[in-house]
């Protein structure tokens, strides 16, 4: 039963990184594609976790936390050069 | 049982997920599509993590678990408010829906109005 709906739970997890990509392609100004990337960063994590617990092996969830931390760092840094290209 | 409601959580999260995904897709403007995606993705995760908490409550899973919750909350307000500074400091376009704009008038009238 809770494997079925982990298998569920990463189909829908496939479908938002999907509809994700096609905001970071399409979108108009550069915080938007930030954004965007920020929330793929963590649904990738989410991928991570769904399939840490459908093995339930744990080194999944290190994989996990590497990512998301990847991720903000990635954030901060797109951010800061935004405003520095803006004011030179 | 357990596994029942385990699973439920993880779809639940999953869920909360597709959310901010249809959001960060479908609204109109930088900071609406912020709003939508902090909130429900760093809830959307802490829900999986709960399902995972819940169908392994072993000493590793439940530490690490609980570290990339911490790490999330942490994280999430720093990298929204950041983005948030670099968009509105670069005259990223508003909704043109919207009825209150705080900053100075030459900074709002740079940026302009668009409808999307």
């Amino acid at each position: 039963m809770a494997d079925i709906m982990l298998r569920v739970s990463l189909g829908i997890l496939a479908i938002a990184a999907l509809l994700t990509l096609f905001r970071v392609i399409r979108g108009p100004t550069l915080p938007d594609r930030v954004v965007a990337l920020d929330l793929f960063g963590i649904l990738i994590a989410g991928f991570t976790v769904v399939n840490a617990a459908a093995t339930g092996l744990s080194f999944f969830l290190d994989v996990a936390l590497v990512i998301a931390l990847l991720s903000f760092v990635g954030t901060i840094g797109y951010s800061r050069y935004i405003e520095v290209a803006e004011r030179t | 049982m357990i596994e029942l409601i385990a699973g439920v959580l993880v779809l639940a999260g999953s869920g909360l997920a597709m959310l901010a995904a249809v959001g960060v897709l479908r609204l109109p403007d930088v900071f609406t599509r912020m709003q939508a995606s902090t909130k429900a993705s760093t809830l959307g995760l802490g829900m999986m993590l709960g399902g995972l908490v819940i169908l392994h409550p072993d000493a590793e899973m439940v530490i690490r678990a609980v570290s990339i919750i911490a790490f999330l909350m942490l994280t999430a307000a720093v990298s929204a408010h950041v983005i948030a500074r670099a968009a509105a400091r670069t005259g990223s376009p508003l909704w043109i829906g919207t009825h209150v704009d705080e900053r100075p008038i030459e900074e709002s009238e740079e940026a302009g109005r668009v409808v999307s």
